[in-house]
């Protein structure tokens, strides 16, 4: 890897070389402290125990982003942890960054995966609140929200930095992760926002990723307080873009997603359109090239909910990445081999106790 | 035989997805499910932060005042009808949930306790364009009255900036009042005697 100087050359999943300057052993915050553009994306987090879905799933991004969001059961919806999807990807190499939300974790448990993901190699985390659980597939399950975004993202860094847990015992190797939050711009109180952002820098992040974003204007009014209060100067800043199917989904979206604002000019330019699909793939191009000349942004995060296939393309159409190439993984000469024994494995039959059950209570 | 409702749970599950059309809920039980309020009071007191403000410095100095009193009954002893009292009193003008780490003077009187998120740092990203609840649609969004109830208080805009630390769960249904002052008078006492 010649073009890339992101890589451990003996082995593509091994952490980095600490540089001076920075916490992570990780490439995300290489790309952004190099001034660099950064483009991140949301891995669909896959409803099985396959770790091969989660490998093609990574696989689409390959060479278009700097890092892969796992997320943390987005929307209070139940898929395969963050944790358990992170682990897979750093085995693979990539850059993941760890969604972490306080919903469903307290903080014992949240501390202990921490530890858990840096040891698997994970050096970005992305501290949330979560969506309340009304909104997913098991309304009835119990929120806990031990933490807020805030008091994770000052455990975190106390883990990292203080070489200890909340509860002041102390930790003997800590977690060298870059840590992230998130901001959503397009909701009230709008004042109250830039400086909700200063709070989570003093808390501890160091790059957060937005909201989707579909009003710039909006946005550029927030980035203007941003910058007057100096803020883009000590956090990296990702705004979060996505393509919208139709004009349908976008509609749905704005009244069942919590906190996704679209103004009804998106809406009415979808659905003026004769391909609507096409259509929302050159908004999202469009709010792309509008967002890159901000001044404070450092990046986006995309977020092509179920159009994955499309993350390549719209980075590409949007020129945003400038020529450069980011980190892709090399296929080894015995990938084709791991899989497909990977893949017998899978497919072959295990035992189901309740049949054995089954066949010793007819027996009796 | 154990097995039984096992094999029985397996072969029923393809349905188990489908509710009966007549499924019967109970008034009041929904995942947005706190009985209906008018919020008027808790709206109230964020209007009149100021004021509040003004009140409970002057009943937070009387209450340390107080501390012989307390001393000579006995923390302990106090701390059933003062909770009592604190209670009511809380519970009627902010719909108090008795964390027992009272942040209200950083949160403009809006208890951040009532969030169903239980924030004590600023509003999610899931706040509605009206200004209200994601997860309780009827609700006005706690932290959209923080930040207006900070706005006439003194310390309000200062103290809305704080890190809060996470809650201490131990500490919940006792009271606030009695740890302040507490807090406060060994304070006072380790200023008076610094060489202990």
């Amino acid at each position: 890897m010649i073009d890339s100087p992101d890589t451990n050359p003996l082995d593509p999943s091994a952490p980095l070389d600490p540089l001076p300057g920075h916490v992570s052993r990780g490439r995300l915050e290489r790309v952004l402290r190099r001034g660099e553009f950064a483009v991140t994306a949301e891995l669909n987090p896959p409803d099985s125990a396959d770790p091969q879905e989660v490998y093609d799933r990574a696989a689409i991004f390959d060479g278009w982003v700097d890092g892969i969001n796992a997320v943390d059961a987005s929307g209070a919806n139940c898929h395969m942890s963050s944790v358990g999807i992170c682990a897979l990807l750093t085995r693979m190499g990539y850059a993941p960054i760890m969604q972490i939300a306080c919903r469903d974790k307290n903080r014992i448990a949240i501390q202990g995966d921490v530890l858990g993901a840096a040891a698997m190699g994970v050096a970005n985390m992305l501290c949330l609140t979560g969506d309340g659980v009304q909104a997913g597939d098991q309304p009835g399950a119990k929120p806990v929200f031990d933490l807020d975004c805030m008091s994770l993202l000052e455990t975190v860094r106390t883990m990292r930095d203080e070489q200890r847990f909340l509860s002041g015992r102390p930790i003997t190797s800590p977690p060298h992760v870059f840590l992230g939050a998130a901001i959503n711009p397009f909701a009230p109180p709008y004042d109250f926002r830039p400086h909700r952002l200063a709070k989570k820098i003093a808390a501890g992040a160091q790059f957060v990723q937005s909201q989707y974003c579909y009003d710039v204007p909006m946005l550029r009014e927030y980035m203007k307080r941003v910058v007057d209060m100096g803020l883009h100067e000590k956090c990296f800043i990702l705004v979060g873009v996505g393509p919208l199917a139709s004009a349908k989904t976008a509609k749905w979206m704005r009244s069942n997603v919590p906190g996704v604002h679209i103004p009804d000019a998106v809406i009415k330019r979808l659905e003026g359109a004769e391909k609507q699909k096409r259509e929302g793939k050159r908004l999202c191009i469009d709010i792309m090239n509008e967002v890159k000349e901000i001044e404070g942004v450092s990046g986006v995060h995309v977020m092509a909910y179920r159009q994955e296939e499309f993350v390549a393309e719209i980075v590409h159409e949007s020129g945003v990445l400038k020529g450069r190439k980011p980190w892709h993984r090399e296929s080894r000469p015995d990938d084709a081999v791991i899989a497909e024994r990977l893949e017998e494995i899978m497919a072959e039959e295990t035992e189901r106790p309740a049949a054995i059950v089954a066949d010793v209570v007819d027996s009796n | 035989m154990a097995a039984e409702p096992a094999a029985g749970a397996a072969t029923a599950k393809p349905k188990a997805g489908k509710k009966p059309a007549t499924a019967y809920v109970p008034a009041g039980v929904s995942p947005v499910s706190r009985a209906r309020k008018a919020y008027t009071i808790r709206l109230w007191s964020v209007r009149h932060a100021r004021f509040l403000e003004w009140v409970y410095a002057r009943f937070s100095g009387m209450f340390l005042t107080l501390h012989p009193l307390w001393n000579a009954v006995g923390y302990q002893r106090a701390e059933a009808p003062v909770k009592f009292v604190e209670k009511r009193v809380k519970g009627l003008l902010f719909d108090c949930r008795m964390c027992g780490q009272c942040i209200l003077s950083s949160t403009g009187m809006s208890c951040p306790m009532n969030c169903p998120k239980q924030l004590r740092n600023g509003p999610c990203g899931g706040v509605r364009a009206n200004g209200h609840c994601e997860v309780e649609p009827d609700m006005p969004c706690v932290w959209v009255q923080a930040w207006k109830g900070t706005e006439p208080m003194r310390e309000g805009r200062t103290n809305i900036m704080n890190v809060q630390k996470p809650v201490d769960q131990s500490l919940r249904e006792t009271s606030a009042w009695l740890r302040v002052t507490a807090n406060a008078a060994a304070g006072k006492e380790a200023a008076r005697n610094p060489a202990q």
